[in-house]
């Protein structure tokens, strides 16, 4: 035989609808112990919608592959750039046909510090 | 079973995430207000920099050896601290922090391999954080202690011990003929409880090695040097004398903290528990006779129970070194007012009196709020009164504590914002540039 739960009382028509207000933290930070965030300076990422003054997300868990908008070490400075892994090369690449790559040296590794999983663009109010 | 996982140079390594460029270099972070090395790089140890070196006493390594020297920046190390702390937990199901960058991860019930299940804490840490750690593990909270110097020895003086024990070790499963070997490396000043004064004694006794240590009567010591030493050889000894969260204080920080019996979401008590931390702490402190100069209040959600996840953590900088339960209290709670987040079930805070220095110290000059023992006592509220208005009506600062020095752009003092690094972590205005 099917049992049904019993329902007792009136339901409030909302009980169903009670939810938690979007959180952006939850909703940007994955890893909340692996986030950092970092402050753009530079315009070689325009053209992936990464301008001067935005704020990036950047996750450290993340493990880089081809592809992505990542937060590089190159001489001891951050740089923001896409990762080319290709053929076993790596290169980093910039959004804006004025800037070169950056391809290691002889010897030269590059690190990766994290991977950038939001840019965030703040307008004037 | 007992591990203890410990940040690698915790502090020049927290500045090192933020500037790569010091990877590789000389690094000494400087205390606050007496100037001293509090933390140094594997290459500053190398050019013979001692802890708690002065720093004019090696300020010419900044010309001659390329020293770089930082000041002290504890919300960083904070932050920092916090990230790695909530990662290590995951090593096992009970977590003591013992310092800023030490905690002790309770073991019982762990199945599996627990090497590999350390050095993937470990590698988490370092990928996550950025943060090198090494793990000891062992059968009791004293020998986990050892374990983790030895991991850290075997790491920075490669032959020194077999490279199996670097960065994790495990001296419960190493075979007996081994261990010996190992103990017996081990000069017995580098046990925990066996500060300068009873290492001395033990070496005119003829105990110079851990093993040595090891292998005395438990009920000898006790006549000699007391319960403390007896139940420090009873825990070499492989029997756990030392139950997580009773450890005694280290010297550069002092922590309370617990879990709490069921998850806390509001604010009010989640305050008294701080408080009460505090007030713990500064016992601690004042039996050891120091005074703290920051405060860290932390607390954090449950990694093993459902729902959204919180970790938090400030520091809150005290107005003078203080070893007061009143005033450590009121920081610990304000602290906690402003981090506080509703919605959220917190399983566990914490109060850390960071940036200690001795009583025996403090500047008595223009001591606003306690009159030395031997001054009369005295009503300062007309002072106080008297310093607001000469302030209101000529501007901030123009008269102010002898110990604040100059104030504003005049400030002298200036190591302390010279040399500190930006709040990287916790001010929208300090974040890190990239380069683009």
């Amino acid at each position: 035989m099917p049992v049904a739960p019993v329902r007792a009382g009136f339901p409030s028509p909302a009980e169903d609808f009670s939810v938690n207000r979007l959180d952006l933290t939850q909703i940007l930070v994955t890893h909340p112990q692996a986030t950092f965030l970092l402050r753009v300076a530079g315009t070689s990422m325009r053209d992936a919608g990464i301008d001067d003054g935005d704020t990036l997300v950047v996750d450290r868990a993340i493990k880089p592959y081809h592809g992505q908008v990542v937060v590089a070490v190159v001489d001891g400075e951050f740089t923001v750039k896409y990762l080319h892994q290709r053929a076993g090369r790596v290169r980093l690449k910039a959004a804006n046909p004025t800037f070169p790559d950056i391809v290691p040296r002889d010897g030269q590794t590059i690190e990766v510090w994290g991977v950038v999983s939001s840019c965030i663009k703040r307008f004037a109010v | 079973m007992y591990a203890l996982v410990d940040g690698n140079n915790f502090y020049v390594s927290c500045e090192r995430v933020f500037r790569p460029s010091l990877n590789g270099r000389p690094v000494v972070v400087l205390s606050n207000n007496d100037g001293c090395a509090i933390a140094r790089s594997n290459e500053a140890k190398d050019l013979g920099i001692k802890m708690a070196a002065p720093w004019f006493g090696i300020k010419h390594l900044e010309q001659e050896a390329g020293l770089v020297a930082l000041s002290a920046n504890f919300t960083l190390y904070g932050d920092m601290s916090d990230r790695m702390m909530s990662l290590a937990a995951g090593l096992g199901p009970t977590q003591e922090i013992y310092s800023i960058d030490e905690s002790f991860i309770g073991l019982q019930g762990v199945r599996g391999d627990l090497m590999k299940r350390a050095r993937t804490v470990r590698e988490r840490i370092l990928q996550w954080v950025g943060i090198p750690c090494c793990i000891g593990i062992a059968q009791t909270k004293t020998l986990a202690k050892l374990a983790n110097h030895i991991a850290k020895t075997a790491e920075r003086k490669p032959g020194s011990y077999p490279s199996e024990l670097t960065q994790v070790c495990n001296l419960a499963t190493l075979p007996a003929q081994d261990l010996e070997d190992v103990l017996r490396a081990t000069e017995v000043g580098a046990v925990w409880g066996v500060g300068p004064r009873i290492d001395k004694q033990l070496q005119e006794e003829g105990v110079r090695t851990v093993l040595d240590l090891a292998r005395l009567d438990p009920a000898t010591i006790r006549r000699r040097w007391g319960v403390t030493l007896e139940r420090t050889v009873r825990e070499l000894q492989g029997q756990a004398c030392i139950e997580l969260d009773d450890a005694p204080g280290p010297k550069q920080q002092i922590a309370c903290t617990r879990s709490f019996g069921k998850p806390m979401h509001e604010l009010a008590p989640l305050i008294e528990a701080v408080s009460e931390f505090a007030g713990r702490a500064a016992e601690k402190l004042r039996s050891q006779k120091s005074l703290a100069t920051e405060l860290l209040v932390f607390m954090h959600t449950s990694p093993y129970r459902p729902g959204p996840q919180l970790s938090r953590s400030v520091v809150v900088p005290l107005r003078r070194p203080t070893d007061d339960t009143l005033a450590l209290a009121q920081a610990a709670a304000d602290g906690m007012r402003y981090m506080y987040v509703p919605g959220y079930r917190f399983i566990k805070a914490g109060v850390i009196l960071v940036d200690l220095q001795s009583a025996d110290v403090l500047q008595r000059e223009l001591d606003l709020e306690t009159p030395a023992e031997d001054e009369p006592k005295r009503n300062r509220s007309q002072l106080m009164g008297a310093m607001d208005a000469i302030n209101g009506r000529y501007g901030k600062g123009t008269v102010h504590a002898a110990s604040t020095g100059k104030v504003g752009p005049k400030r002298v003092w200036g190591m302390k914002q010279e040399r500190r690094t930006p709040q990287y972590t916790t001010r929208l205005e300090d974040v890190p540039v990239a380069r683009a």
